[in-house]
């Protein structure tokens, strides 16, 4: 659907470039804080180990992707990135609307770094081994959603190389500026960009996978959306509006209940 | 916990997240986009346009969910 189309392109890049930096920020804090409080060289082994493992779950899953029809990687993919998109939606909701808190990178440092000091020391294969696992994992499961998010949009519009592009863009720019800032990245507005991303990968996960039940028909022809390639704009400012509106409405009703509660006390 | 349990933690971390109502959503809504399309019930439109609205619902739940949640802190 968005093969050739500018639209498409623009949105596929926005939507890895902005996924890819949020993830990043969260690798780069933990990794930041364990690097600091248990040395760099058990943390920095985690990253490289976590590093070599994704291209091969990159190579793995993106050959088994390609070998499948596209309704069925329309429906599979598009219903994974739906899920995906909508929790972040779900999230970036609840935190304009005061319902949760702001993720902030600040308190996250300090809270790695204070399991960090705490945890206790065990060596293994000459390194700290508590630093070098929770490197790694911070380093493969953040990886491993910007592999997803590259891969799905990437396949999808037949522009892996775009989507790579961004999503190497986004550690760079992370990298530097974590390096020339030595502290993790609280400036970043996370709920916007999580915003934006959530309502990005909602709208495309929502059109391919509603697409993608045209598996379930005889010839496996995608299902049409009305309106055809105009689709993918509607949906986006749908997603939008719709999300402004929960925003709004979440943040009338628990003004509205504090008031009451408080003239029922008064 | 096992690695077995380990294993199925990470995925279902993974995919379904933090509230299970947004991913049921999702499922209920593309179960039923596709009941539709097997039966042969419904234009490409009709069923495209239900099963977002089916989605929608789901978030809508989710989110509700939590607002109850808060109201019901707030009350305490």
């Amino acid at each position: 659907v968005v093969e050739g189309t500018d639209a498409g392109s623009v949105g596929l890049v926005t939507a890895v470039f902005i996924a890819a930096l949020v993830e990043f920020v969260e690798a780069f804090t933990i990794v930041l804080a364990i690097g600091i409080t248990r040395g760099w060289r058990s943390a920095i082994a985690g990253v490289i180990a976590a590093c070599a493992t994704l291209p091969l779950v990159t190579v793995v899953v993106g050959a088994a992707l390609l070998r499948v029809p596209e309704s069925m990687f329309q429906l599979v993919i598009g219903t994974l990135l739906l899920i995906f998109g909508l929790q972040w939606l779900r999230k970036a909701i609840l935190r304009s609307a005061g319902l949760k808190a702001l993720h902030d990178e600040d308190a996250a440092f300090r809270e790695e770094q204070e399991a960090a000091r705490l945890a206790g020391h065990e060596t293994r294969f000459g390194l700290d081994w508590f630093a070098f696992v929770v490197s790694f994992k911070a380093m493969f499961l953040e990886g491993l959603e910007v592999v997803f998010i590259v891969l799905t949009f990437g396949l999808s519009a037949d522009a892996v190389g775009l989507a790579a592009g961004a999503a190497v863009i986004a550690a760079v720019i992370v990298l530097l500026a974590g390096l020339l800032l030595h502290k993790p990245m609280s400036r970043v507005p996370e709920n916007t960009l999580k915003f934006g991303v959530g309502i990005l990968i909602s709208t495309f996960g929502s059109l391919w996978a509603i697409e993608g039940l045209g598996l379930l028909r005889a010839g496996s022809e995608s299902l049409d959306w009305p309106g055809g390639d105009l689709a993918l704009p509607v949906l986006l400012v749908f997603w939008i509006t719709l999300s402004l509106g929960l925003v709004a409405w979440l943040k009338n009703t628990v003004a509205a209940a504090t008031v009451g509660e408080r003239e029922g006390v008064a | 916990v096992s690695w077995v349990g380990r294993f199925f933690r990470f995925w279902y971390d993974f995919i379904v997240g933090d509230d299970w109502r947004v991913a049921a959503g999702v499922g209920v809504a593309l179960a039923g986009g596709g009941v539709l399309v097997v039966l042969g019930i419904g234009s490409d439109a009709a069923i495209t346009l239900l099963s977002l609205g089916a989605i929608v619902v789901g978030l809508v739940i989710g989110l509700n969910a939590e607002r109850r949640k808060r109201l019901a802190r707030d009350r305490s």
